[in-house]
């Protein structure tokens, strides 16, 4: 049957399961959203700004593990998710965008909503496609789809030029897709995973390092079997927070620059450094020349550009993440009925264990009238006993909800560490929210952040969506403010937000619910109201205005050089 | 260190910006970048030129083979290759020095492939070093205007 490009796609989203996607409509696109209502099966999430629509679809992208998927128009559309394909380009997250484009016959005339996007995107998406041909569409959705979530995941973007969402073609849907020049490696080469294998069998003080790849690849399993049968102790990135048990006796909490001192000791003093999809990025590092410096590293990534970029490393597993713990699993498996098969490394979880008792997190200053930001996280693990899904946005407030909330559950903790972008957290915690609507969604944010993406408000009343959002509002920029006291004498330029909207009147506005606390017994009670409250929901929280995130690596610095409270 | 990388890529449009954007996202400097079918159609070789700290440049080259466009990159220096460039040099010619001129390019086995009463335009082929010599040889009558290809490569076949 003859189709219009405008009906393959939403067919062609139908094959690839897609039932939800995040846009916003306009000249370029009005074909494509012309057939969304013939289509029930597809929901349509119309946001109030497309950043907001890219975020969100990243955030859906991330609680599920499928591809998230958004739809703008051209020119202006398209450029406002920008900063959204590049947070999940940093992120690794399987997104795929649609932009609309003026007509094939008006590109390169500067012709009203014209953009380049396809150049614009080019060095922050996986890969991306201008469809000339109606002829070729069926075949791009196919492989843009196959491209966003296979081997190291990312966004890919397909610009749509409105004469080919018009035009029409016989339909069929590619089965698989002919890429000679993509073919990522899934198996781990069997060499050296022994020699990976031998490492471990040598070890004394051995440390598992976990990052983002982990969760994207499902291994979360497979490395809390591995961690609990060779009593490796456990790190992770930012990214990798509920790759392994929050809660686990072998977790040592993050590592890096906010890391915990006992996380970041251990890197300092392991011998043996097993890297699983992580990058060794410079928030985690320090300063790269004195990371882990007696550690022989072992480093499984699926992205060989991910290899020997910053720190040397021993032996190189290129592979993806589950396929290659699976592997060790079962040698490991066979080899632990022998006595002796790995080193005893009691002394060495004693020592860590002795670090984690000596400096735990912590804070001060809890005295009964003012609230410390780190108290609302900690509150908000106990209300919900860790049963929710947590977004962030970017500065103090990401921090503490790594630090303070314990991630037992791959997907639960929705951030964005390699961009760091502010306005993330909220559009993320409601594609969460439409992905899984009984979940409990909620987004710790800074009184900064929220005020960037703060008209999602109206996306989330109007689908019914009942996403928290718990705003640490300390009237700063609060971790620019942090550097300008540590580092900059002092000089708060432009990080006092002295002027804030009344967030409880702006919830309303919205048609959301507000609370406000500003007294530290109204924390818990307020918090559990908000939290049972089946709405959309704002607490803005006054806390302590100059808190700190501790412990900080001054950035350059070494891991061992380390701020304590 | 330099390299010159061969790259082979699909050749849809854009390809030549995913792969020279690499090189510019970290601020390096592409000294020459050549490109021309092969006997596949719609595949196309490039060589690339650069001078970089061997680590960098190791990591451009993956990042190239992430290129979903591009099909296969290989480093020269890995290898033993045949390197070639060609340049058209446009040199002043008067009565009196186009003896000379010719002189040089006999000697450099140049070809001489246009020419005027007061100038003279001079082929010449061959490696870097080579093709800079003649340049630097011709420079002294005042070159008017030069077009070099750039570099491009071949594997030799007894390694
Ligand atoms: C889009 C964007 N702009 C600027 C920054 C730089 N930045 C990082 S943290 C931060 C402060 C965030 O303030 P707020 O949201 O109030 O959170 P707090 O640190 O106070 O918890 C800023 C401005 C950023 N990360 N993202």
């Amino acid at each position: 049957m003859e189709l219009t490009g405008a009906q393959i796609l939403l067919e062609s989203l139908k094959k690839e399961g897609v039932d939800s996607i995040f846009g916003f409509p306009g000249g370029a696109v009005i074909d494509i959203y012309d057939e969304i209502p013939k289509h029930p099966e597809i929901t349509h999430y119309l946001v109030r700004h497309e950043q907001g629509a890219i975020h969100a679809a990243d955030g859906y992208a991330r609680a599920t593990g499928k591809v998230g998927v958004c739809l703008v128009t051209s020119g202006p559309g398209a450029t406002n998710t920008v900063t959204g394909i590049a947070n999940a380009y940093m992120d690794s997250i399987p997104v795929v965008i649609f932009t609309g484009q003026v007509p094939s016959s008006l590109i390169g005339n500067d012709a009203f909503q014209e953009v380049d996007i396809v150049g614009i995107t080019r060095p922050c998406t996986k890969h991306n496609y201008l469809v000339k041909d109606v002829e070729d569409l069926a075949r791009v959705i196919k492989e843009a789809f196959y491209l966003a979530r296979t081997g190291r995941p990312g966004p890919v973007l397909v610009d749509l030029p409105k004469d080919v969402a018009q035009a029409r073609t016989e339909y069929r849907y590619p089965r698989s897709c002919k890429l000679r020049s993509y073919r990522p490696t899934v198996e781990p080469n069997r060499k050296q995973l022994s020699k990976a294998l031998d490492l471990v069998r040598a070890a004394e003080k051995p440390l598992f390092y976990a990052g983002g790849g982990v969760i994207s690849s499902d291994a979360h399993a497979e490395l809390t079997w591995l961690a609990h049968n060779l009593r490796i102790p456990v790190t992770t990135t930012l990214m990798g927070l509920g790759a392994f048990p929050g809660d686990d006796p072998l977790f040592l909490g993050m590592l890096g620059m906010h890391g915990t001192y006992a996380a970041n000791r251990a890197v300092q003093e392991c011998d043996l450094l097993i890297a699983v999809g992580a990058r060794f990025d410079d928030r985690v590092t320090g300063r790269v020349s004195s990371f882990a410096p007696n550690a022989k590293v072992v480093h499984i990534d699926v992205d060989p550009t991910s290899i020997r970029k910053n720190v040397s490393v021993d032996v190189p597993i290129v592979a993806d993440c589950a396929a290659t713990l699976k592997a060790l699993k079962q040698d490991v498996a066979e080899g632990l009925s022998q006595e002796g098969f790995v080193r005893d490394h009691t002394p060495w979880l004693e020592r860590l264990a002795e670090w984690g008792q000596r400096h735990p997190l912590t804070y001060n200053g809890a005295n009964g009238t003012i609230i410390k930001p780190q108290q609302v996280v900690e509150t908000l693990y106990d209300l919900t006993g860790g049963n929710a899904i947590i977004s962030t946005e970017v500065g103090q407030n990401q921090m503490w909800a790594a630090q303070f909330f314990r991630y037992r559950r791959p997907r639960t903790l929705l951030t964005s560490g390699g961009l760091g972008t502010m306005g993330f957290g909220f559009p993320a915690a409601i594609g969460a929210q439409v992905a899984f609507p009984g979940e409990l969604v909620i987004d710790i944010a800074g009184d900064g952040s929220i005020q960037m993406n703060i008209q999602e408000l109206a996306t989330a009343v109007c689908y019914g969506l009942p996403v928290k959002i718990i705003i640490l509002n300390n009237g700063y920029l609060g971790m620019v403010r942090q550097w300008q006291e540590l580092f900059y004498a002092r000089n708060y330029c432009a990080t006092c937000m002295d002027f804030a909207p009344d967030f409880v009147k702006l919830a309303e506005a919205y048609g959301a619910s507000g609370f406000r606390i500003t007294r530290p017994e109204e924390l818990r009670p307020v918090l559990k109201e908000a939290i049972e409250l089946p709405r959309t929901v704002i607490v803005d929280v006054h806390v302590a205005p100059e808190e700190n995130v501790y412990p900080m690596v001054p950035a350059g610095a070494s891991l061992n050089e380390m701020l304590l409270v | 260190m330099r390299h010159v990388l061969s790259i082979l890529v699909e050749n849809e449009p854009g390809v030549l910006s995913r792969v020279s954007g690499l090189f510019s996202g970290r601020g390096f400097n592409i000294e020459s970048l050549n490109v021309g079918p092969t006997l596949e159609p719609g595949v196309s070789l490039m060589t690339i030129t650069t001078v970089g700290e061997n680590a960098i440049i190791e990591q451009i080259i993956k990042q190239l083979r992430k290129v979903v466009t591009v099909i296969k990159v290989v480093d020269m220096l890995d290898c033993k290759a045949v390197e070639r460039e060609m340049v058209l040099v446009k040199v002043n010619a008067t009565e009196t020095n186009r003896a000379e001129i010719l002189r040089i390019s006999d000697i450099f086995r140049c070809k001489v492939v246009d020419v005027s009463h007061d100038e003279m335009t001079i082929e010449a082929t061959g490696d870097k070093d080579k093709v800079g010599a003649v340049v630097a040889m011709l420079q002294r009558f005042g070159i008017k205007e030069i077009a070099r290809t750039g570099t491009v490569a071949m594997r030799r076949s007894m390694q």
